[in-house]
């Protein structure tokens, strides 16, 4: 499995290690809140026109790391560079050079979306034109309508609208899609995909799987304040000692402790009326299980192979499942 | 200039607001009228009298309620969250606020003073840049007040409470509802110690006798440095997250607020001038509401008043 120091910087074909200095280097991060240790000593670099995620259940400490990151919260200990700036010492200077879309933004019930980006464009010394953004977010029907009547994506438009009015060189998203329907989700996926295409750096958190594995160059896995594993989606996967699943449905019910002992299975379980085993080489777990079922007298009802997902990897690091703990 | 923007912003959003709006314009001409109707009997000079108190009703309101409670509820809601995100200073969120309370409160007085001018033909023998600069020194000094409370306030119960305990002080010991003359002496000394008590005697030995604003300089200076203190208390004490805590003993440095107040107060009392100040009022009030009785005179419109 990498390490948050051996995690390389490349995904889907995209070279992303090459471009001078990282736009963000976090060192041995600490933060609490009184009692709780939220972040307990994280470490990593996000390099130039990266998309960087930080995938983990609720609690692990996704958003106090992001909200050190855009200057919000102060450090316990450790050292944090954006831009190349402080974010504790320098915060004005790197708010002008970054856009950040909050949690839970809310702004007031009576301000109109277009007023509200006016406003915010009105702060930075460089902002983008505000029709251009409500064209880009679909929201130039809804221009001169109150914050209090837009739906939950509209407002996440909104948000996210706001986070790009002074073209930032750097977007910090945290939970872009969290509570989103799927064709909401869709469009802020897109979104991250021209932010990729235009060379911005992103980082994002998020605890689905899925946004994590589709978007992000490199995935960090955090639980409980720490990083548990760092790489693109497909070196976590590929490192990951669970191997490819094979669900298999048979006719007559076998053995579990046979099935596990079959040659390249590393791991088996029976769930769903089916048997989920864990395999790496798979062909010749596959070659096994038909000779084992032959053997058996026993017939071969219903096959799925797949890789292992980042979930798969959770749940090997930390031994429980990220969507359980939502 | 970003604390420009809010505010003018923050303007347009309370006149969407059918509550902002009750309370910045119709609440204040009620009183006004209830005022004039109740106690002056439409006598010009009686209102001239009450159009002080009206006026810093509407302040104290404005400041309190409005711009103070205001500040609060953007913080528990965690509207500011979204500002703080901008490259924008503490300065310039408390700056917005009182711009705005500011620019909220001119038409609001321009309002008043024609209805009183107006309907009950109050007297205006004033100068207009003295009458200006009263009400600016009177908004300013209570928008420290206003955000002073918001700033050691944690939420907007708590704010409520500091509120009603100081808005009550004001309403009722310091001639804003009842003329001071009419109040045991004590109270009169209590009086003395209130920031309300300075605008309202202030106005009405400006609005009845056309008083120089320098008889006033005292309590004008210490409203002004109250206002200067409230400011900065705000500043320092800007809390952007409803999870920030301030510390105690800044709540203690925010009594600094009322040290100006405590100064003012003991030198009235000691030399008496206050009171003698707020009888010459009084009596041109009394004076003209007797002249206006149907036994004295030939009408309200048609009295004027003795000297004091």
């Amino acid at each position: 499995m990498p390490s948050a120091d051996e995690g390389g910087a490349r995904a889907g074909g995209r070279d992303v290690s090459g471009n001078g200095s990282p736009v963000v280097e976090v060192r041995d991060l600490r933060k609490s809140y009184e009692q709780v240790e939220a972040v307990r000593g994280i470490s990593f670099e996000i390099r130039k026109g990266e998309v960087f995620g930080l995938l983990g259940p609720n609690g692990a400490g996704k958003t106090t790391t992001i909200e050190i990151l855009e200057g919000l919260r102060q450090p316990d200990a450790g050292t944090v560079r954006v831009c190349g700036l402080e974010p504790a010492r320098e915060s004005q200077k790197l708010k002008q050079r970054i856009g950040a879309q909050l949690q839970n933004t809310i702004l007031p019930d009576k301000i109109t979306v277009e007023e509200a980006l006016r406003l915010f464009a009105g702060f930075y010394a460089r902002s983008v034109a505000v029709t251009q953004l409500l064209e880009q977010f679909g929201l130039i029907d809804k221009r001169r309508a109150f914050y209090e009547t837009l739906s939950g994506g509209q407002k996440q438009r909104l948000a996210l609208a706001l986070a790009l009015v002074n073209s930032p060189e750097m977007v910090l998203l945290d939970e872009p899609t969290a509570g989103l329907d799927a064709m909401v989700r869709r469009d802020i996926y897109a979104l991250v995909e021209q932010l990729r295409a235009e060379q911005r750096t992103v980082l994002l958190t998020t605890h689905y799987i899925e946004e994590a594995e589709r978007l992000c160059d490199r995935v960090a896995i955090v639980d409980h304040g720490l990083i548990v594993a760092l790489g693109t989606p497909r070196e976590l996967v590929s490192h990951s000692g669970s191997g490819t699943r094979l669900e298999v449905r048979v006719a007559k019910p076998v053995a579990l402790d046979q099935l596990c002992r079959l040659e390249a299975v590393h791991d088996c379980r029976e769930a769903d009326g089916a048997y989920w085993v864990h395999a790496q080489p798979v062909a010749k777990a596959l070659v096994a299980l038909i000779h084992f079922l032959e053997a058996q007298d026993n017939t071969l009802t219903d096959l799925h192979i797949s890789q292992p997902s980042l979930e798969d990897v959770f749940v090997e690091m930390t031994g429980r499942k990220i969507s359980d703990e939502q | 200039m970003a604390a420009l923007k809010i505010a003018l912003m923050n303007i347009r959003l309370a006149m969407r607001t059918k509550a902002a709006l009750f309370f910045t314009f119709l609440f204040p001409l009620i009183f006004l009228f209830a005022y004039a109707g109740i106690f002056a009997h439409g006598n010009p000079w009686a209102v001239a009298y009450l159009f002080g108190p009206v006026i810093t009703l509407q302040m104290m309101g404005s400041a309190f309620w409005g711009l103070g409670l205001q500040s609060v509820m953007s913080r528990e809601r965690g509207i500011l969250r979204r500002y703080r995100l901008a490259p924008i200073g503490a300065g310039s969120m408390v700056m917005s606020s009182l711009i705005a309370n500011y620019l909220l409160l001119l038409p609001t007085v321009a309002i008043l003073t024609v209805c009183a001018v107006g309907v009950f033909h109050m007297p205006m023998n004033v100068s207009f840049l003295g009458f200006f600069l009263l009400v600016t020194v009177g908004a300013f000094s209570f928008a420290g007040f206003g955000l002073t409370i918001a700033s050691i306030a944690s939420t907007m119960q708590e704010a409520q409470i500091y509120n009603q305990l100081v808005w009550f002080a004001l309403l009722f010991l310091s001639g804003a509802t009842i003329p001071l003359p009419d109040l045991p002496h004590w109270i009169q000394r209590v009086a003395a110690f209130l920031p309300a008590t300075y605008l309202v005697s202030s106005f009405q030995s400006l609005m009845t006798h056309s008083a120089p604003l320098s008889s006033h300089t005292t309590e004008l200076v210490g409203l002004v440095v109250s206002g200067l203190f409230g400011l900065l208390f705000a500043w320092k004490l800007f809390r952007w997250e409803k999870e920030e805590k301030i510390p105690r003993s800044a709540k203690g440095w925010a009594l600094a607020f009322l040290v100006p107040f405590l100064l003012i107060g003991f030198w009235m009392n000691s030399t008496g001038r206050a009171q003698r100040g707020w009888e010459a009022s009084y009596r041109m009030m009394t004076n003209a509401r007797q002249a206006a009785s149907p036994a004295s005179s030939s009408g309200p419109a048609s009295s004027s008043p003795s000297q004091p």
